[in-house]
C-alpha cells in the first residue's frame, strides 16, 4: 500500500471524543455525515482543509478513550489515508486495522504541518519530500497486516469464514 | 515460567500456555455492545456473512448510552437494535434497566477466571471479579458474536501495590484518580494492571469496581484483581455458578512494580481536560459549581448512593447547584429505594434520572452550559466529552459531589459538618 498527501499535525493524548463527538456518533451511521464533524473541538476548520490522500500526524497515544469505531470511520471517510503517531492507544489501533484505516507507529517530530509525505506501507518507510528524508516505521505485527491486506476484519471473515490469522 | 493473572486467564481461554507478547486466538465467555457501538457491529456483523450469533446465552445488547431516545436518528438505531436481538433470539437489556457494566456483573454471568469482550471501553470494570475482560471496536465485536472467539496480544502486566488503609473520607476513586495522575493517560497502554494490596483487600466489591473501570484511563487493557470472599459473596447474590479464582505466580514477571502507601491519601480531583490531571481536592476548593452528577458505571452503584445520602440526607443541595442522579441499574435504584436513599436524596433536591449512563457522555440528560463547571463522579473529563466543549469537568469521589453539591463549591468532603 502507497500513499501521498500532506500532513495535519496534532499533539499527544488525541482522544476519540476529539476524533468524533459523542453527541454527533449516537445519531446516524452514515459516516459521511459524521466525517464533517471530524476533530471538530480541536479544529473547526479540519474537515474542509483536507485533500484526499492527506495524512493526520500525532504524538503519543493517539484515539484513548472510548472504543467507537466511528472514530477510524470517520478519520477514513473525510479522505485520510494513514494516520501516523508515535504511539496508538489499543482499541483505536485496533478498530484501525479492523476498518481498513492504515495506521503507522513512528517518529512524528520529524514531521512539520503541511510536509509532503509518501509512505510505502510494504517497504515500510516514510519520505518526508519537504525536508528531503526518510523515517524508518515500525512494522506492523503479522496479524494486523494480514487483517489489513484483506481490506479489514469484515472481508477477512467473508474470505476465510472466521479469524485465520495463525 | 510463572503467569501473571492475564496470562492464566488467556491461557485457559486458548488451550495453550502463554506469556507476555504471545498473539492467540482465544474463546470467549461473553460478547456485549451498546446503543453507540452495536448499531455498527449488527451492519458488520452482516457484511461478515453473519448468520446466529454463536451462542444466545453468552451475548447481549444494551441500551444505555442515550436512554431513553432524545431524538429520533437515536430511536432508529435503538429500533435495529431491537429488531436484530429479536430476530438472533438472544437478551437485550432495554431503556431503564442499567449501564451495561453493572448489568454484566449482575447477570452473573461474569466471575473469576471470565473472558469477555465487549464494544465499551470500560468493560475493564469486570477486572475486579478476577475476570479478563476488555473493550474492543464494532466489527471486533461482530466477530466475537459469530465466532465466538477472538484475538489478542498477551499483554504484558503492571502490578500496583497498594499497601496500607485508606483514610476516613477517601476513597476508592481517590485512589485510582491517584494512580491515574501517577502513571499519567498511556503509562500502562497496551497493558494489563493487577491491582493488590492490603488497601484493595480492604475494600468492599463494589468500591473495586471502581478501581478496575478505570484501568482504561491509563490505557490498559484490563485491570485485574485476585478474587476473595468478598468477590464470592458478592457474586452469590447474583448467580449459584462455582467459580475457580485465578491468582499470579509466585514467579509471574511484570513489566514494572508499583508500590504504594495510601494511608497519607487525602480526596482526589481529576482537572478538565485531562484524566490524570489529578490534584488533591485543596487545590481546586472553593471553585463554584452549577452541576453536579452522581452516577455512571464508575461510582453509580448502591454504595455510592449511600455515601451521597449520608452527606446529603436532612439538609438541601446548594440553590445555584443541580445535582443529577443515575443509578447504575435498576436493581440498584430499587435497593436504594427500600434503603431511603432516593428519598433523602430528592429531598435534598437532586434530579434522578433513568438507570443507565445518564448525562456522561453528552447525548442527553443534562448538557452543561458555556463556561459552567461540573462535578461529577464519572470516568472521563476530556472536552467536549458532556456535550459542551465550553465546559469544564472534574472527576471525583461521590462523597466529594455530594459534598460540593451541598456547599455549590468544590469541597473536602472531610470538610462537612456532622459526616
Ligand atoms: S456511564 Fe459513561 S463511561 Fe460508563 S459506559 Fe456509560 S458512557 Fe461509558
Amino acid at each position: 500500500m502507497k500513499f501521498g498527501g500532506k500532513s495535519h499535525k496534532f499533539g499527544n493524548d488525541v482522544n476519540t471524543d476529539y476524533i468524533i463527538s459523542g453527541k454527533y456518533k449516537f445519531k446516524t451511521l452514515d459516516m459521511k455525515e459524521l466525517a464533517k464533524h471530524v476533530m471538530e473541538d480541536l479544529d473547526p476548520q479540519f474537515y474542509r482543509k483536507v485533500s484526499a490522500g492527506d495524512f493526520v500526524v500525532a504524538g503519543t497515544n493517539f484515539g484513548c478513550g472510548s472504543s467507537r469505531e466511528q472514530a477510524p470511520l470517520a478519520i477514513k471517510h473525510a479522505g485520510i489515508s494513514a494516520v501516523l503517531a508515535k504511539s496508538f492507544a489499543r482499541i483505536f489501533y485496533r478498530n484501525a486495522i479492523n476498518t481498513g484505516l492504515p495506521v503507522v507507529e513512528c517518529d512524528t517530530d520529524q514531521i512539520d504541518p503541511g510536509d509532503e509525505l509518501f509512505i510505502d506501507l510494504a517497504a515500510g518507510v516514510i519520505t518526508n519530500k519537504t525536508k528531503g528524508s526518510n523515517i524508518p516505521v515500525k512494522p506492523l505485527p503479522g496479524v494486523m497486516l494480514k487483517i489489513l491486506n484483506d481490506g479489514g476484519l469484515a472481508p477477512h471473515f467473508r474470505k476465510h469464514g472466521g479469524f485465520n490469522l495463525q | 515460567m510463572g503467569q501473571t493473572i492475564i496470562e492464566k486467564i488467556i491461557s485457559g481461554h486458548s488451550g495453550k500456555e502463554v506469556h507476555a507478547g504471545d498473539i492467540v486466538v482465544a474463546r470467549v465467555d461473553y460478547v456485549m455492545g451498546q446503543d453507540g457501538t452495536a448499531p455498527l457491529a449488527i451492519r458488520a456483523f452482516n457484511e461478515m456473512g453473519g448468520k446466529e450469533v454463536f451462542d444466545r446465552d453468552r451475548v447481549a445488547l444494551v441500551i444505555d448510552h442515550s436512554a431513553p431516545s432524545p431524538n429520533e436518528g437515536v430511536s432508529s438505531l435503538h429500533q435495529l437494535m431491537r429488531e436484530f436481538a429479536a430476530e438472533k433470539d438472544f437478551r437485550l437489556y432495554d431503556v431503564g434497566e442499567g449501564v451495561c457494566h453493572q448489568l454484566l456483573p449482575e447477570s452473573g454471568r461474569v466471575g473469576p477466571g471470565s473472558l469477555v469482550i465487549g464494544a465499551d471501553s470500560h468493560t475493564c470494570t469486570y477486572g475486579a471479579l478476577n475476570a479478563f475482560s476488555t473493550g474492543v471496536g464494532s466489527t471486533d465485536l461482530a466477530g466475537g458474536l459469530i465466532s465466538g472467539r477472538m484475538w489478542f496480544k498477551v499483554p504484558e502486566t503492571v502490578k500496583f501495590v497498594c499497601n496500607g488503609n485508606l483514610p476516613s473520607g477517601v476513597y476508592s476513586k481517590d485512589l485510582i484518580l491517584y494512580l491515574i495522575g501517577d502513571v499519567t493517560a498511556d503509562g500502562a497502554t497496551y497493558m494489563a494492571a493487577e491491582y493488590t494490596g492490603e488497601a484493595i483487600a480492604a475494600m468492599s466489591q463494589e468500591a473495586r469496581f471502581t478501581v478496575a473501570n478505570m484501568a482504561i484511563e491509563m490505557g490498559a487493557k484490563a485491570g485485574l484483581m485476585e478474587a476473595d470472599d468478598k468477590t464470592l459473596a458478592w457474586l452469590r447474590r447474583f448467580s449459584d455458578q462455582r467459580y475457580t479464582p485465578v491468582s499470579a505466580d509466585t514467579g509471574a514477571v511484570y513489566s514494572r512494580v508499583l508500590e504504594y502507601d495510601v494511608s497519607w491519601l487525602e480526596p482526589q480531583v481529576a482537572r478538565p481536560h485531562r484524566v490524570d490531571n489529578v490534584a488533591p481536592v485543596k487545590d481546586v476548593a472553593g471553585r463554584p459549581v452549577a452541576q453536579a452528577v452522581l452516577g455512571t458505571c464508575t461510582n453509580g452503584r448502591l454504595e455510592d448512593l449511600r455515601i451521597a445520602a449520608g452527606i446529603l440526607g436532612g439538609r438541601k443541595v446548594h440553590r445555584d447547584v443541580r445535582l443529577i442522579v443515575a443509578p447504575a441499574s435498576r436493581r440498584v435504584l430499587l435497593d436504594a429505594m427500600a434503603e431511603g436513599l432516593i428519598q433523602a436524596l430528592v429531598e435534598a433536591g437532586a434530579a434522578i434520572v433513568t438507570p443507565g449512563c445518564g448525562p456522561c457522555v453528552g447525548t442527553h440528560n443534562g448538557v452543561p452550559s458555556d463556561g459552567e463547571t461540573v462535578i461529577s463522579t464519572a470516568n472521563r473529563n476530556f472536552k467536549g466529552r458532556m456535550g459542551n466543549s465550553k465546559a469544564e469537568i472534574y472527576l471525583a469521589s461521590p462523597a466529594t459531589v455530594a459534598a460540593s453539591a451541598l456547599t455549590g463549591k468544590i469541597t473536602d468532603p472531610r470538610e462537612v459538618p456532622g459526616t
